[in-house]
């Protein structure tokens, strides 16, 4: 129990110690989209009846932020130790693959949680956002960034180059959040895309996570937790099963 | 009593490459071991092994009696190890690398020992410096230091005086022979053989990922016309090509 603590220690000061990055850079990036979009969208027609767009927006943008950092939290740390070597030393301890999995995402839950609460209390600044089901909001808070820092570890045992990492954030990452419907509602998309929408996990945890503040969504929320949950377990499963074997960490 | 180290029959291929061909190897507890061999001979493949970094293709390897697999947990807290790479994390301070690698082991309170570690490494005026402001040799010592953190009882230095001054390396032995003589098991590898024919009261040497010699240092001088260990490793070298070749 003490070296998993320890890790998660390690690896949560890691990210504060460059907090100017981790956390006020993905604030800054988020704000921008929030001046812009809700500044263009402004006249647009409401979404939900009696939501303004900004309204609508600021949920998915704030989930779109702590997808992105769990993500990058994780694999980050993973990519950089393998390259500099100092992967080593926790590898050399008797910490299970277990508790090695469990520290890794639970850091990427803290970075995802703080930069997620930072974008939304100062885009309340800009627009009153109602939390009409805080305990479904907390729910998907929590589930996306298990299964977004999930990816960043399978992601970070993967990769041996950071150009692999950028492939990892460029290619799947940065399209799975931006077609997620952070942006806009799934209808209105074309039947093509909507469809296609269908299938990427980080839109049920948007929309899942939208309901909780809205108490509007454009699928249920049950349907959105068990896709979420369902993703998150395969996930899980999957990289503890890799790390179990040692894949790519023990040659 | 366990030996510190028992290694049977350990295999290990990478790819076409058969880098250990059924190692058998064993370590007292207490004793200053050389493991010596060429570069690629299969030395720090062994230190993998044995750390758990790599996991074998067959045979088995004990760490004061505890399997490497089945075991890790009690074999990696007895074991130390110090890497061949110059390795460490930007992010932190040097007491802050301590104190991290010993809450990996559940070692909370172990300030005490992290200063002692610091005083004798000669890097108690650099506890609060960044890992990257450190010079190479200065990177060493926080390595070192890192591997004993936990105070194993057996410590594996992977060619710790690389690249290290003359003046440091001294101190460096002195502190090392000090943990011996409190009883911790060292192996150590090295290519400077001085070294080993001064500190190790065995050795054992490896080629093409098999053990070629396993004695103690006096036998293997005593078989050498010059009484010097390079010459008994260079013989051992050139008599495997000459079998090699027949």
């Amino acid at each position: 129990m003490g070296g998993f603590r320890t890790l998660l220690f390690k690896e949560v000061l890691r990210f504060w110690k460059v907090s100017f990055q981790t956390v006020l850079a993905p604030l800054v990036s988020t704000l921008l989209y929030l001046l812009v979009f809700a500044q263009v969208m402004a006249d647009h027609a409401e979404i939900y009846p009696g939501v303004p767009y900004a309204a609508f927006l600021i949920p998915g943008l704030v989930m779109m932020a702590m997808l992105q950092n769990a993500f990058a939290n994780s694999s980050s740390s993973l990519v950089q130790s393998k390259v500099t070597g100092n992967l080593v030393f926790v590898l050399l301890t008797p910490l299970s693959h277990g508790e090695f999995y469990w520290a890794y995402v639970l850091a990427s839950v803290i970075r995802g949680a703080l930069v997620g609460l930072v974008v939304f209390l100062s885009a309340w600044g800009f627009v009153a956002i109602p939390v009409r089901e805080p305990f479904w909001a907390l729910l998907f808070g929590v589930l996306a960034t298990v299964m977004a820092g999930t990816l960043g570890v399978l992601a970070g045992i993967w990769a041996e180059k950071f150009d692999q990492m950028a492939a990892w954030q460029n290619f799947v990452v940065l399209p799975l959040t931006f077609l997620s419907g952070a942006f806009y509602t799934l209808h209105s998309l074309p039947p093509f895309w909507e469809a296609l929408s269908r299938f990427n996990p980080f839109f049920y945890a948007i929309d899942g996570f939208r309901y909780g503040f809205l108490g509007s969504s454009d699928v249920s929320p049950w349907q959105s937790l068990l896709i979420v949950g369902g993703t998150c377990f395969a996930l899980s499963w999957t990289t503890l099963a890799l790390l179990r074997k040692g894949w790519r960490l023990r040659t | 009593m366990s030996a510190a180290i028992e290694i049977r029959g350990a295999e290990k291929h990478f790819g076409p490459l058969h880098a250990l061909k059924a190692v058998d190897l064993t370590v007292e507890a207490g004793e200053f071991f050389a493991l010596l061999g060429p570069n690629g001979a299969g030395k720090t493949t062994l230190i993998n092994l044995l750390a758990g970094l790599s996991r074998p293709d067959g045979g088995s390897l004990k760490v004061m009696g505890y399997d490497v697999a089945r075991d890790y947990r009690q074999a990696r807290r007895n074991l130390g190890v110090v890497p061949q790479e110059l390795v460490f994390d930007p992010f932190f301070t040097v007491r802050e690398t301590l104190e991290i690698q010993s809450g990996y082991f559940g070692l909370r309170r172990n300030d005490d020992w992290i200063d002692d570690l610091l005083h004798n490494l000669q890097l108690s005026d650099k506890a609060q410096a960044n890992m990257r402001a450190l010079s190479g040799g200065m990177k060493r010592r926080v390595l070192i230091a890192q591997a004993l953190v936990h105070r194993p009882p057996v410590i594996v230095l992977d060619e710790p005086t690389a690249g290290v001054d003359v003046a440091l390396r001294q101190s460096l032995w002195k502190f090392i022979q000090r943990l011996n003589r409190e009883g911790h098991t060292i192996l150590l590898t090295t290519h400077y053989l001085e070294e080993a024919e001064t500190l190790c009261r065995r050795v054992a040497i490896l080629r093409q990922g098999q053990i070629v010699a396993d004695d103690t240092t006096e036998n293997l001088l005593r078989s050498s016309t010059s009484g010097k260990l390079e010459d008994v490793f260079v013989s051992l070298m050139r008599d495997q090509d000459v079998a090699a070749e027949a």
